[in-house]
């Protein structure tokens, strides 16, 4: 800013002409008005209110001015340019806000459109209800059993009491390892786990036995010859048919909800008693039996759906297993999970749960079982 | 086990008002599995009557046919006119009419219809066509057998012919022999309705007696053996209507007479009997082993070589019979037979069982014997066809009877009486312990006392149909049969505190929620290999792939053996999904693979009645052989398919890869790569995978060779991964190291390097992290570039340093000398700084 400058005459210098300030404000407020760009505003900023502005020239002149008039024109001046910043201010405002909203509508998309991270991947329903079903009694506090599957004849049937010619031994069912007489077999139930368990472990035994099990069977919708069940066994002392009963109910309700089971005294060689398990009916609750209006898919108006079997251990299993019969009893129970998915899920066809089909592996999403 | 429920009526006193439905319930909660309870004679309908033929005319028609135009009563007031093609009937013969409105099986609509120039009004019926059987030869001739009545004109046939009856179908299990039978299942019908039960078997076997036809046993496998002779039989009576509907409603085909009298006690009874015509038998009939070389003829007209362990029946002439299987077809009964010698003999289980096996040859009365006969029913059995052959047939019993041998005395086991209550967890005390088991003919005496059993102990001895009843146990299942299960309160009993999943368990899990959750889809194949599938991967002779477990009776030829790498059950599921037009895919399985021991190995099989020794479980598993999980992987098609955001990504090696690294970080460990060559891989873009830590190989992944994809119907450049699982799982770390965090500036420094091609990335990258020393935070390769400032075999690799120390900002000449000593340290790979 300059200094004063005695060399001026008073009279002659704009910041005394009230009505030549004015102008400038007017003139500085409507450029700011025209302006509809920060690039623009910028322009009339420069124009207005920069260093060379007239507003900037005139206030320089007032440094000349005698004490008295140069009270007046600085006062004068002054007011003039804070008018003139407000309406710098105000208007930038408008222009900013007016861009921003330019820009976040031309930025719009079209956010229906389809996104992915990458390719849809998925855990196969089998494997996913045999982990719900571990869930479930892990948090009771049993653990989970694992064994071969290629397994020694002697764990798969001798140890579980089903005598050397007992009809599942025979080649229709069991499929065998050669060279003959090796006396190797693909187990064809997870039972000899529930043996390797005894014979590796004292009791208290409480462990579920999921895995793949083999069968000479025939293939189609409702049989495979490979497929998985899940083996439970319990051995304690004073362990009794109504702790089976027990075990079995809540299990029904953790799978299904409101449902429970029923058992039907059956044969089984490593349990005596035997029985096979039935689910009452988790969709119909048994409605639809005899009630042909009201037809149950579920259960096929049956009321019960046949899940699987179970028992209380046979002495001669806890035996050659080295449990004590006197000491413990247990019970063991198991059913087929391909025939769970079955009528849990609705799938209709078991050959299209080993065919790898992407559609199948797909079916059930996310934590949905 | 086909049981009409008016049959089950004889023998047990059913309330007549219970339905075939409930008497189901009944036996179902007894433990028997009813499969179906079915409604016999529920498909003919309407005015089905006994009519009689008052006349006919035969008329020959222009197509060559004769029917006979008939008058028929059925007992209205006039005669009906009815046309009938068939010829064995006579005027005067009873028929069966289904008049118009009738509906026969098959939705067969009966109406008054014009045929051959008459309005035939009804229709004469065969056995067939009112679903009585086969016989479609002519129309059924009523005629009334011994003890029936004659039937009148226009009464319903349906009771003349027993068509209304129901049928329970039981599943029968294996210990329950003795439910083969009407007298079986009519005792537990009686049980389970809590009605009286009159036993068909009403008479006890005597003491030995030898008057009637010469028998001898000469066999351990059997016990007893009754013989009886009816002569004087007239060949040429058929079987009352009421037999072979019986016979008809059990699922068994009417024969002749003398069989289906034999098939019918059986049915009553569950003694299975034979029958010889007398004339064709020479001499003492011998219960005994065969002999080397000896043949039979069966029944079937099956000519049997026998061997020793076969029980069979022989005359003088040699084995006229595999016993308790099937008879010979020498002494068959035929259509001229008027004496017969009955047999009815108890053979043990477990020899016919085998001998069925080994003849493969399975009948009515094997499947009995193989389950357990009553051995104390046989001479009631053989008195009961013989007095229906008498009845029938007009034969004579000889007064003269032959029973050689004696019933074997069930054995009597010690049962605790506090057993059933402490293993059903359900109050049953001694006294209803004592009631059930003798209600279902246990004989029940008080033990001997012992300090140990408060409610005393007790003897029980098994009826002699139920050989099933052997351990205490036994007896516990059938009181708790008899109690209910349902009457038990459940309770669920309380487990130890667990520790949850395995680590193993948690990781395997992890890795598959890891790669299902980056693209991967997970199948399940069948584990099945074949030494050809090994040749077109083209796994050299010597790898351990090679070393395959063989099924002695595969379900496929194709497939003879079990799998020793996941990969080509994942080539079918690829070509399944590309058949159906599915063709991005990235199938993962994870599953067992089973290779052979080095020399085969027996699974010794030591005796039940303990624990085996350590040694022997060893053994076991030694002739297991190996069986490790793998994980693998195969990738076709795009692994992003194009669209509106750009291009396709094809699926390739790096996706294998990348894999492989997600399921080693699922599990907190980490791989290194290395080229290699390696079957079913491309030999220039195969990784062999090694864990970062120990170093151990764990597997390979890369683009298959072309040759593989050809052979197996895979699309060109399809990728894999195969890895062993439970080496990655087992190489996790236990527990996870958190490192303190410097928030000291970072110093970025790129490098560009210069090397021959055949330099391996990972190698340049390891120099550079040795040569910088602990300041380094990370070095990430940004850039391949291959141009004319590289040169020939060349490539120019670039990659990104950072450095920060833990405690202080970097210097420039701090960051400067790790950098040059990075640098530095790729020389020995023939690195050269790129500097322009």
């Amino acid at each position: 800013m300059s200094g004063p400058n005695k060399n001026y005459d008073p009279v002659q210098v704009t910041p005394l002409n009230a009505d030549e300030v004015e102008a400038m404000v007017q003139a500085a407020t409507a450029a700011f008005a025209e302006a509809t760009s920060t690039a623009e505003l910028k322009a009339a900023r420069l124009a207005h209110a920069g260093e060379r502005s007239p507003i900037a020239l005139a206030n320089r002149e007032i440094g000349a001015l005698p004490p008295q008039a140069r009270k007046d024109a600085g006062a004068r001046v002054g007011r003039a340019r804070g008018a003139i910043n407000a309406a710098l201010k105000a208007r930038e405002a408008e222009v900013v806000a007016a861009e921003l909203e330019r820009t976040l509508r031309e930025e719009r998309v079209d956010v229906t459109l389809p996104v992915a991270l990458g390719p849809v991947g998925a855990v196969h329903p089998i494997t996913g209800l045999m982990h719900l079903v571990e869930d479930v009694f892990v948090a009771m506090g049993w653990e989970v059993a694992e064994g071969p599957e290629l397994e020694a004849e002697w764990l798969n049937f001798d140890a579980l009491n089903f005598v050397p010619d007992h009809p599942a031994r025979t080649l229709q069912d069991t499929l065998f390892v050669g060279p003959e007489g090796s006396n190797r077999v693909l187990r064809t139930h997870t039972s000899p786990v529930q043996a390797r368990t005894m014979l590796t472990r004292e009791p208290p035994i409480y462990v579920i036995c999921p895995g793949k099990v083999y069968r000479a069977d025939e293939y189609d919708a409702t049989h495979t010859p490979v497929f998985h069940q899940i083996e439970g066994l319990v051995v304690d002392r004073g362990i009794t048919l109504a702790h089976l009963r027990g075990t079995l109910d809540h299990f029904a309700k953790a799978m299904f909800g409101d449902t429970r089971t029923r058992m039907r005294p059956n044969y089984f060689p490593f349990t005596e008693p035997s029985a096979e398990v039935d689910l009452l009916c988790f969709v119909c609750h048994g409605d639809s039996v005899g009630n042909p209006d009201r037809p149950c898919k579920t259960c096929r108006s049956e009321g019960w759906i046949e899940w699987g079997g179970c028992g209380v251990v046979n002495p001669r299993v806890l035996a050659a297993c080295g449990v004590d019969p006197e000491e413990y009893s247990g019970f063991a129970f198991g059913m087929g999970v391909e025939r769970t998915l079955m009528f849990r899920n609705n799938a209709e066809d078991m050959r299209d749960m080993v065919e790898g089909d992407v559609r199948f592996s797909r079916s059930l999403v996310g934590t949905a079982r | 086990m086909k049981a009409p429920v008016s049959w089950l009526r004889d023998v047990a006193a059913l309330p007549a008002d219970l339905t075939g439905r409930q008497l189901s319930d009944a036996l179902v909660r007894a433990g028997l599995e009813v499969e179906t309870v079915e409604e016999a004679g529920a498909d003919v309908q309407g005015p089905v009557v006994v009519g009689r033929v008052l006349d006919f005319t035969p008329e020959e028609h222009s197509n060559g046919k004769t029917i006979r135009w008939c008058s028929v009563d059925v007992g209205e007031e006039q005669p009906r006119g009815i046309v009938c093609g068939a010829p064995n009937f006579a005027v005067g013969d009873l028929v069966v009419v289904a008049l118009p409105g009738a509906r026969l099986p098959g939705d067969f609509e009966i109406a008054a219809r014009r045929t051959y120039g008459h309005v035939s009004d009804g229709m004469i019926c065969s056995a067939r066509e009112l679903g009585l059987g086969d016989d479609h030869s002519g129309i059924m001739v009523l005629t009334a057998a011994a003890g029936e009545a004659e039937p009148v004109p226009g009464q319903d046939a349906r009771p003349v012919l027993r068509l209304d009856d129901e049928v329970l179908d039981i599943a029968v299990t294996p210990d329950r022999g003795y439910c083969l039978s009407i007298r079986g299942l009519g005792r537990e019908a009686a049980q389970a309705t809590g009605t009286r039960f009159t036993d068909p078997v009403d008479r006890p076997v005597p003491a030995p007696v030898a008057e009637g036809y010469p028998v001898a046993i000469e066999s351990d496998a059997c016990s007893v053996f009754t013989a009886l002779t009816v002569t004087g039989l007239d060949p040429s009576r058929p079987s009352p209507r009421w037999l072979t509907r019986r016979l008809q409603l059990a699922g068994m085909r009417p024969i002749s007479l003398v069989v289906d009298v034999a098939n019918h006690v059986m049915l009553e009874t569950g003694q299975p009997l034979h029958t010889y015509d007398a004339s064709a038998l020479a001499g003492t009939v011998v219960a005994r082993q065969a002999r080397r070389g000896e043949k039979l003829r069966t029944l079937d007209d099956t000519a049997r070589a026998l061997d020793e362990s076969d029980l069979v029946i022989a005359d003088d002439s040699g084995p006229i019979g595999l016993a308790g299987v099937m008879g010979g077809a020498a002494s068959e009964v035929t259509s001229a037979t008027t004496s017969v010698v009955i047999e009815a003999a108890a053979f043990d289980a477990l020899t016919l069982a085998r001998t069925s096996r080994r003849h493969k040859l399975s009948s009515e009365a094997s499947r009995r014997y193989e389950r357990g006969v009553d051995p104390a029913a046989g001479y009631a059995a053989a008195h009961r066809a013989a007095a229906l052959l008498v009845e029938l047939a007009g034969g004579s019993l000889e007064t003269g009877e032959t029973v050689v041998g004696t019933v074997p005395v069930p054995p009597v086991t010690r049962l605790d009486a506090s057993l059933p209550e402490r293993i059903l967890g359900t109050p049953v005390d001694r006294a209803q312990v004592e009631e059930l088991l003798a209600a279902v003919g246990v004989e029940v005496r008080p033990g001997p006392e012992e300090p140990g059993a408060p409610d005393g102990v007790l003897s029980v001895r098994p009826p002699t149909w139920r050989p099933d009843l052997r351990d205490p146990y036994d007896y516990v299942e059938e009181v708790g049969r008899l109690v209910g299960f349902e009457t038990i309160t459940p309770v669920v009993p309380l487990a130890p505190p667990g520790r949850g999943l395995t680590r193993s368990q948690r990781d395997r899990r992890a890795v598959t929620a890891r790669l299902a959750a980056v693209g991967a889809v997970e199948v399940l194949t069948f584990p099945f290999g074949s030494v050809a599938e090994l040749d077109r991967l083209g796994v050299p002779a010597d790898d351990r792939r090679r070393s395959l477990n063989t099924l002695l009776n595969p379900l496929s030829d194709t497939q003879p053996s079990l799998r020793t790498t996941l990969l080509p059950g994942l080539f079918s599921a690829v070509t399944r999904n590309t058949s159906r037009g599915l063709d991005d895919l990235a199938l993962f399985e994870t599953g067992a693979v089973f290779f052979a021991p080095d020399e085969p190995l027996v699974a010794p099989r030591p005796p039940v009645d303990r624990r085996p020794d350590e040694a022997d479980l060893a053994r076991m598993d030694d002739a297991l052989g190996d069986q490790p999980r793998m994980l693998a992987v195969v990738l076709t098609g795009d692994w992003v398919r194009a669209g509106w955001q750009g291009p396709a990504r094809p699926a390739s090696w790096t996706q294998a890869v990348a894999l492989a690294e997600e399921a080693a970080a699922a599990v907190g460990t980490a791989l290194d790569r290395r080229p290699v060559e390696h079957a079913p891989w491309h030999p220039g873009r195969c990784a062999e995978l090694r864990l970062a830590q120990t170093d151990v190989v764990v597997g390979h992944a890369g683009e298959l060779h072309p040759q593989v994809c050809a052979a197996f119907g895979l699309p060109p450049r399809t990728s894999a991964l195969e890895l062993e699982l439970d080496v990655l799982v087992a190489a996790a770390p236990d527990r996870g190291d958190i490192a303190p965090l410097s928030s000291y500036p970072v110093a970025k420094e790129d490098v560009a390097l210069v090397v021959d091609e055949s330099v391996a990335a990972e190698d340049v990258a390891d120099a550079l992290r040795r040569g910088a020393g602990p300041l380094l935070e990370s070095v990430e390769l940004f850039d391949v570039f291959r141009g004319a400032q590289t040169g020939e075999g060349k490539k120019s690799l670039a990659y990104a340093l950072r450095f920060r120390a833990e405690g202080r900002t970097l210097t420039a000449a701090e960051v400067n000398e790790a950098r040059d000593a990075a640098v530095a340290a790729t020389a020995e790979l023939g690195a050269v700084q790129r500097t322009e």
